[in-house]
């Protein structure tokens, strides 16, 4: 098996990681397919808030009145950043830039995902004390927590994902299985990046100017 | 500390308390539950099968054994929701102009649990233990991709089954119908456990079928065998790859639609509510965006069942192979365009009924297409009418009829007028059971001798086969008339005398199903006895066409002493015309296979506690649940001893042992086929 060439769309090892290139041929398509189920699960939510967003505000607050954009911005640059610092990591492991660099890579993005779950739950504080919009409010209000909520959980679920690895990679060292492990975070977190943007664009600028 | 569960809920204590007939048949119910479980129990113990089925079984990954374990649920929840069918038309009968035995509660739970168990716990994990058993081994593999998930998908089927079981002791079920619409499930107009459990039963056995869906989509992708390309793969592993297309895309919306509708119930959203923005279209449109869909998962598995019995009992190839891999396919995305022809009657305008309504009768196309090949297969065939074919040409005539019926119902002017009646019940039926059921029953029939090393009895087979047919047949045609007359479903009595008559034919029908089931547990019995003379163990009692064939009944492990290479379709008749059916590989060597693993009991134990915590709001367990399910799967991720090796002398020995065991058999022609002298070597070019 030559190793060069392209087993899955993505970070390929072939070039430093024959053995790995190989073995993650299946595991990494295999995650791929999981992740399309993942994004039916989001395109559900996305239609539920369209339609409640419009037809359920009971009178209740408009998608404009929990807009903040600085917030969303801010929050944005934090994912966003945190995919950039990923990718990082990811190189570094693809080039064996050796153990410390990757887990500094890694550390600076837990540490940047956490603040973005932070700053989503302050952001839920402020809606129900200052704008009194808790979810039982209305339809719309409904769909939007369920929305915003079922992205915070995946990335909070991205971060203990990324602190048992972080165990592991202190335990067993840059093994394979540990590898891959680490090639699939990467997709997730990466996956989690664009339902984010379609959350930005969809709820918060487009709420913004409707 | 326990909730909000009291003695009350007891099923025995509420008999006790108020021995009405309705309650007593309850307590039945509950009593038998019970008694069989402590049967099961106290059997266990008594033959010391607790270490062999701990090792042997539930810990096991091996994909025909899951697939086993798979099918040994579904046959336990198809007795439960039989037993429940004949006990509604019991029901009915007497009901006529009068009350009947059961309360309208108990007979809303009785639809509700018949309905939910047939879809999710009976026909899904019965087609995923036939998919989990053969596709594997029709394409060459060892295991499918992820054994693990593979485990853990059945534990978490089986959960959802089991809290549907708990609900027959412990509480009430659901009344709102398999389909739980939310303008009856919300908390408003439904309190108390019974819509939780039926929302964390169905949640639960969608989150297994998901995973199901995957395994199997990457398994056929990545795991064929040499030569293999997809369109040499027997025709069942298409249909198995687009059911499971359908399962990673359809399951979603259903997760979606029952997350809302526990929001709404455990923490006041509105999604569905009838007040502050909620909107019960949404739950409609959700759960037949999953629904439809979910009726070509039931269906399709079936529909390469029957490919493989055409072929194999007519002794020919397929007729029209790509054409009939392309229609599945063309089904497998039409399913996704029809969803609304549900509720036609619930508020859209004509013309979007009537988008809908053409694009439903699109799909007649494909499927007709697929009859036309599979009748061409038959055609100047040697044809061989055993229980398996019996079952497949009943499926094309009736099959083809509760087409008829679908056709009239996707005119939405005709469904106006029968929508919601006894008629819909008996075309859906009309579709499920020779589109699926019969499809099962006849797959257990052709690969139980691969799965065991022995046939099942035929004039058993044939037997219940009769019951079947003429149970289905006298149980539901009726429907269609009573449904003409206005008869509408889920009803719990009538004024109209004129019901009578029809009522006490499906109810002779429904008797006469149970004796189909009883039918196909005597086969059960009588095989195991004889099991001596009905052993086939070169493996290939039918003249099979295609890889699961080539090996022996049992097969080893692993399936394959080597993997195989194929160099066209119906790989196995080719490689016995030639001569290479039964060879000593010169390359064995040694291999891997997956070591049993604890996690997926682990997982079902815990996801049991935990949907039964959150139905009876029991926190701290629901909390400690979750925990110990998901502590399973990251302390199993620490595991990295995850493989078991087998010497290539193992191989080789096991190998020998079963072409000496051929050498010493005798060759069958068809015409023996049935007979104690089928060994499981066929004759050659017979
Ligand atoms: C084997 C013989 C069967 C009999 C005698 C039978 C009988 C019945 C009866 C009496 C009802 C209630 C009709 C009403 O609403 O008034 C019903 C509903 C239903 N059955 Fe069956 N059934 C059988 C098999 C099946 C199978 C194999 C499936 C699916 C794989 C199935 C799925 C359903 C569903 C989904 C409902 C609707 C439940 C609801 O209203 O929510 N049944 N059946
Ligand atoms: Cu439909």
């Amino acid at each position: 098996m030559s190793g060069a060439d392209t087993r899955h769309p993505g970070l390929n090892l072939g070039q430093t990681d024959a053995g790995g290139h190989d073995a993650a041929e299946e595991v990494v398509f295999g995650f791929w397919v999981f992740l399309m189920s993942d994004m039916v699960l989001f395109a559900i939510l996305f239609a539920t808030y369209a339609t409640m967003s419009t037809h359920g505000q009971a009178g209740g607050p408009a998608p404009l009145d929990l807009v903040d954009l600085g917030s969303a911005l801010a929050e944005t640059l934090l994912l966003l950043g945190s995919s950039f610092t990923f990718g990082m990591a990811s190189l570094a492991l693809k080039y064996r830039e050796g153990r410390t660099r990757l887990v500094a890579w890694l550390a600076l993005t837990f540490v940047l995902g956490a603040v973005f779950v932070g700053w989503e739950v302050h952001d839920v504080h402020v809606w129900i004390t200052q704008d009194d919009a808790p979810p039982q409010r209305s339809g719309f209000l409904s769909a939007h927590y369920l929305l915003t909520a079922t992205h915070g959980l995946h990335v909070a679920a991205g971060l203990l994902w990324m602190a048992v690895i972080a165990v592991q990679i202190g335990w067993f060292g840059l093994i394979r299985e540990v590898k891959l492990r680490l090639m699939r975070l990467a997709l997730f977190w990466h996956m989690l990046d664009i339902v984010w943007i379609g959350i930005f664009t969809f709820v918060f600028l487009y709420g913004a100017v409707r | 500390m326990l909730g909000a569960l009291d003695w009350q809920a007891i099923v025995f204590v509420r008999a006790w308390r108020d021995p009405s007939a309705s309650e007593l048949i309850g307590a039945a119910a509950g009593g038998l539950a019970v008694t069989g479980a402590l049967a099961a129990v106290v059997l266990l113990s008594v033959f010391r099968l607790w270490r062999p089925l701990w090792s042997g079984w539930l810990t096991s990954l091996d994909h025909k054994k899951i697939g086993i374990m798979y099918i040994v649920l579904s046959l336990v929840m198809l007795l439960r929701a039989v037993i429940e069918a004949a006990l509604m038309r019991l029901h009915q009968l007497v009901a006529v102009g009068q009350g009947g035995p059961l309360s309208p509660e108990h007979f809303a739970q009785l639809f509700s649990t018949h309905g939910t168990i047939m879809i999710f716990f009976m026909a899904m994990p019965l087609l995923t233990g036939i998919i989990n058993y053969v596709m594997p081994l029709q394409i060459g593999a060892r295991d499918v991709s992820f054994p693990l998930l593979n485990a853990i998908s059945l534990a978490l089927t089986a959960a959802g089954a089991a809290l549907v079981m708990v609900s027959l002791v412990i509480g009430r079920f659901s009344t709102g119908g398999w389909s739980g619409y939310a303008t009856y499930t919300e908390l408003a107009y439904s309190m108390g456990e019974g819509v939780d459990y039926w929302i964390w039963a169905v949640t639960l056995s969608s989150l297994g079928s998901t995973l199901s869906g995957l395994n199997f989509a990457v398994t056929i992708y990545k795991k064929r065998c040499p030569g293999m390309t997809l369109f040499r793969m027997p025709l069942f592993c298409w249909t198995t790859l687009c059911t499971s297309i359908l399962m990673i895309f359809a399951m979603a919306p259903l997760t979606a639609a029952t997350v809302m509708l526990a929001l709404d119930r455990y923490a006041g959203f509105h999604f569905f509510t009838n007040d502050a923005g909620g909107n019960m279209m949404n739950y409609a449109n959700l759960f037949w965006l999953f629904g439809h869909p979910e009726v070509y998962i039931l269906i399709l598995p079936a529909f390469g069942v029957y490919s493989e019995v055409f072929a194999t009992f007519s002794g020919k190839t397929l007729y029209g192979y790509r054409a009939l891999v392309f229609a599945t396919m063309c089904i497998a995305v039409l399913s996704f365009t029809v969803w609304l022809h549900h509720f036609f009657t619930m508020g859209q305008s004509a013309n979007i009924n009537a988008v809908f309504g053409i694009a439903t009768m699109t799909i007649g196309i494909p499927t007709g297409v697929k009859v036309y090949e599979w009748l061409m297969t038959m055609v100047r065939g040697r044809i061989r009418l055993t229980t398996p074919m019996l079952f497949a040409v009943t499926f094309l005539v009736t099959f083809v009829l509760g087409g008829l019926t679908g056709i009239l119902l996707a005119n939405p002017t005709i469904d106006f007028s029968v929508h919601n009646s006894l008629f819909l019940v008996a075309h859906f039926h009309n579709m499920l059971i020779p589109g699926l059921l019969f499809g099962m029953i006849a797959a257990v029939q052709v690969w139980f001798p691969k799965a065991f090393g022995f046939r099942l009895h035929e004039g058993w087979g044939v037997a219940g086969f009769v019951c079947w047919v003429a149970g289905f047949y006298l149980a539901f045609m009726p429907l269609y008339a009573l449904g003409l007359m206005g008869a509408m479903r889920r009803t719990s009595q009538w004024a109209r005398p004129e019901y009578g008559p029809w009522l006490a034919v499906a109810l002779l029908g429904a008797v006469l199903v149970l004796g189909g089931v009883f039918c196909l547990a005597m086969q059960l019995f009588v095989s195991i006895r004889r099991r001596k003379e009905l052993a086939v163990p070169v493996g290939d009692p039918w003249d099979g066409r295609t890889l699961e064939w080539a090996c022996p009944a049992p097969p080893p492990e692993w399936n394959f002493t080597v993997i195989p290479k194929v160099a066209s379709g119906d790989a196995f008749t080719v490689m016995k015309r030639e001569g290479r059916a039964y060879e000593m590989p010169d390359d064995i060597e040694d291999i891997e296979m997956p070591a049993n693993s604890a996690v997926a009991p682990v997982i079902c134990v815990a996801s049991v506690a935990t949907g039964f915590a959150v139905t009876w709001h029991i926190w701290w367990l629901a909390v400690l649940g979750l925990a110990a399910g998901w502590g399973a799967v990251i302390a199993r991720s620490f595991v990295l001893d995850t493989k078991r090796r087998i010497p290539a002398a193992t191989l080789r020995a096991s190998h020998a042992a079963w072409l000496d065991r051929l050498r010493r058999t005798v060759p069958v022609s068809r015409a023996g086929e049935t007979d104690p002298r089928n060994d499981g070597l066929a004759e050659h070019g017979a």
